[in-house]
């Protein structure tokens, strides 16, 4: 991977990938809506990699910006290799009820922004007949619970999207890869108590660097969440329906 | 259930004291110092006794600020955030060759961390501790203030602030030289012996060839035997960053358990491990086994189970040292003691700190799993006899010392306080502050 873009890089997951991977590539593209935050970003990628770092201040969540972002990045850096999309936002569900104009909004960055910018990413991708389009989804995207079906719900939303794309990709030999991260400890997780389920934003880095290189379809992770998932799939929903979930 | 799946990150490295705190995080230099008026700001809580614990206060994780800032090849000037660990700098630096000037025992700790309790290693005695190598870092204070501390610019602040546990204010960045390396690999002997005397003229002789010297020592056996390990860079290998330790880890079953150690264990762990290093063996191995052999057991303090452990560790003037001897007897005595007990002569080189554990002498550091009383009473010996010494306890691996020890033990101290932060505290500070 000579090229990387990341869409989102704020964030506690991009980060951790970025310190894996850094060192190995040529040109690295930085988007994220927090000028600051990205300036102190770029200084840490620039001294860890000897690649050529740059970083654009941009709102993803404004799908009308998505073209304009689009010929920026290709300027920048030419051929995508990989492109990671890892922005987004947990959801306070309980705000949702009250407050629908929030939801739309927060399905609006979680879900249908990311569907647009997946587009425009895999006609890129098209046009070099080949790279990586890694899409950060969520097992809350598997089924819709009580306690975060408005994110659950965007998540799935780019989920279902991802499949479709994904073999619509096949014959352009257009890799694309949807990421189910569980819990993960995170700044966007920070307010959450800790426990045996949740994983370091570096574990589920070195789980993503392993599935863009192999080239899988679907990334659960950590693993055993594809297990959990699975369970909580098969529960028939006049059960489901009454569980604290 | 809840409490056998949950983690207790809350706590310090030798888990004795479960404190009740109100957690946030910082996680870009930008973020804003929260307002609470008994904060501590903390890294990745190495610490074995309470300087990294604020019960009932506000503790402030910033292993979020882990980013680095800038790195200069060419001088070896490495400026980073401070929550930007040990492990980072060396996995960064390593392949330019450079290596950290001096490191603790774990890559695990923090950099601002490592300032703020003036951290020691293997070279004490030709390189110093890990503040002699700091030469600028950010210290934001709670009224906002951000001082640029160096040893021409506020260099009171850079004093109190090197060894200074945390209470001065929040360590922002910081920039360390770095120590040029040829080679990656160390060229290290082993030397077993069988009493302190041995341990004495070992450390004096090899103190002039060696660059690296530590020795593990039987905290069970009354003679003192042991095995003496000492290192220099290698000449050959290149500079292969080679950090990659494997990162088996002890189940948090084990750690919400009973202590796997014992007299038993401990005796059959020690025996074995005298056998393995009898006569004198020379070998090579990488920086992560030379200087990290711990790190590859991830969450290692486990097997001290739910109950955890102290860990003690003193220096005691080298005219004095005979009070080692009668500490073993002590701690043999008490049936105590683990597998870990490490003994070393520290040199005369200082560091601009006010508050420096680091002093010429002779340190010993050991782990007690915690059994309650009888660990304490054990500890409340050991800590007379250093006093009666004339040496010093280390705040970082300290959760017992008294007051009146912490003040005989740092003759700065007064000087030290006229730079505590007003909203800082640590529980640590609220038993030695009286």
């Amino acid at each position: 991977m000579k090229n990387l873009l990341i869409l989102g890089a704020t964030s506690g997951i991009s980060q951790a990938y970025l310190n894996r991977v850094a060192d190995r590539c040529e040109k690295i593209v930085l988007v994220a809506r927090s000028a600051e935050k990205l300036q102190q970003l770029g200084e840490h990628v620039s001294t860890l990699s000897k690649a050529s770092v740059t970083t654009l201040v941009f709102d993803l969540a404004d799908a009308k910006e998505h073209e304009k972002l689009m010929s920026k990045v290709t300027e920048t850096m030419g051929a995508i290799d990989c492109a990671l999309v890892s922005y987004g936002e947990l959801t306070d569900q309980a705000r949702c009820a009250s407050d629908p104009a929030y939801a739309m909004e927060q399905f609006n960055l979680n879900g249908t922004s990311t569907v647009s910018l997946s587009l425009h990413l895999s006609n890129q991708l098209v046009k070099q007949g080949s790279g990586t389009l890694a899409v950060i989804g969520s097992v809350a995207g598997d089924r819709g619970r009580r306690s975060n079906y408005c994110y659950g719900a965007a998540k799935s939303a780019v989920e279902s999207f991802l499949a479709g794309l994904r073999s619509d990709m096949q014959k352009h030999r257009v890799h694309v890869l949807t990421i189910k991260p569980g819990f993960v400890d995170t700044p966007m997780t920070s307010s959450f108590k800790k426990g045996a389920l949740w994983a370091s934003a570096d574990k589920v880095a070195a789980d993503i660097d392993i599935a863009i290189t192999k080239k899988k379809s679907v990334l659960y992770t950590p693993w055993f969440w594809r297990y959990i998932m699975l369970i909580i799939k098969c529960i028939p929903e006049f059960i489901f329906k009454k569980l604290p979930l | 259930m809840s409490g056998l799946l949950s983690c207790n990150m809350n706590d310090s490295w030798g888990n004795v004291c479960q404190p009740r705190q109100v957690q946030s995080t910082l996680n870009w230099r930008t973020d804003v110092l929260p307002a609470a008026d008994k904060k501590l700001v903390v890294g990745n809580r190495r610490s074995y006794g309470d300087v990294c614990i604020n019960d009932g206060g506000a503790i402030i994780d910033a292993t979020g600020l882990n980013r680095f800032i800038s790195f200069d090849k060419a001088t070896g000037l490495v400026r980073c955030e401070a929550g930007v660990t040990l492990w980072q700098v060396a996995k960064l630096v390593v392949p330019h060759g450079w290596f950290l000037p001096v490191t603790p025992g774990t890559g695990f700790v923090t950099v601002a961390g490592a300032v703020a309790n003036d951290v020691h290693g293997k070279n004490h005695h030709v390189a110093g501790s890990f503040g002699c190598f700091v030469k600028k870092f950010q210290l934001r204070r709670s009224n906002g203030d951000e001082l640029l501390c160096s040893e021409s610019e506020n260099a009171d602040f850079f004093a109190a602030t090197i060894g200074g546990l945390g209470l001065t204010g929040f360590i922002g960045w910081v920039e360390l030289a770095l120590k040029p390396i040829e080679q990656s690999k160390m060229a290290v002997e082993s030397v077993s012996y069988s009493t302190y005397e041995e341990f004495l003229a070992l450390s004096g002789e090899s103190e002039k060839t060696h660059e690296y010297c530590v020795s593990w020592i039987d905290c069970l056996d009354k003679s003192g035997r042991g095995v003496f390990f000492r290192g220099n860079h290698a000449d050959e290998g290149g500079l292969d960053a080679d950090l990659d330790t494997s990162k088996r880890s002890v189940p948090a079953v084990v750690g919400a358990g009973f202590p796997l150690v014992n007299r038993l264990s401990v005796n059959l762990f020690n025996a074995a491990y005298i056998r393995a290093h009898s006569g004198n063996r020379q070998y090579t191995e990488t920086i992560a086994k030379f200087f990290y052999p711990l790190d590859s057991l991830l969450n290692w303090n486990r097997i001290y189970g739910r109950k955890g452990f102290y860990q003690f560790q003193c220096v005691v003037p080298q005219e004095n040292t005979e009070i080692l001897t009668e500490a073993f007897a002590r701690i043999s005595a008490a049936n105590q003691g683990s597998f870990l007990s490490v003994l070393k002569t520290m040199g005369t080189i200082t560091s601009p700190a006010l508050l420096s554990f680091c002093r010429p002498g002779v340190t010993l550091a050991i782990d007690f799993p915690n059994r309650g009383n009888k660990t304490r009473q054990l500890l409340l010996a050991l800590e007379e006899l250093v006093m009666q010494a004339g040496g010093a306890i280390y705040p970082a691996k300290d959760a017992t010392m008294s007051a009146a020890t912490f003040e005989k033990s740092f003759p700065k101290l007064a000087e030290y306080t006229q730079f505590v932060d007003p909203a800082f505290t640590s529980s640590f500070w609220q038993r030695v502050n009286t």
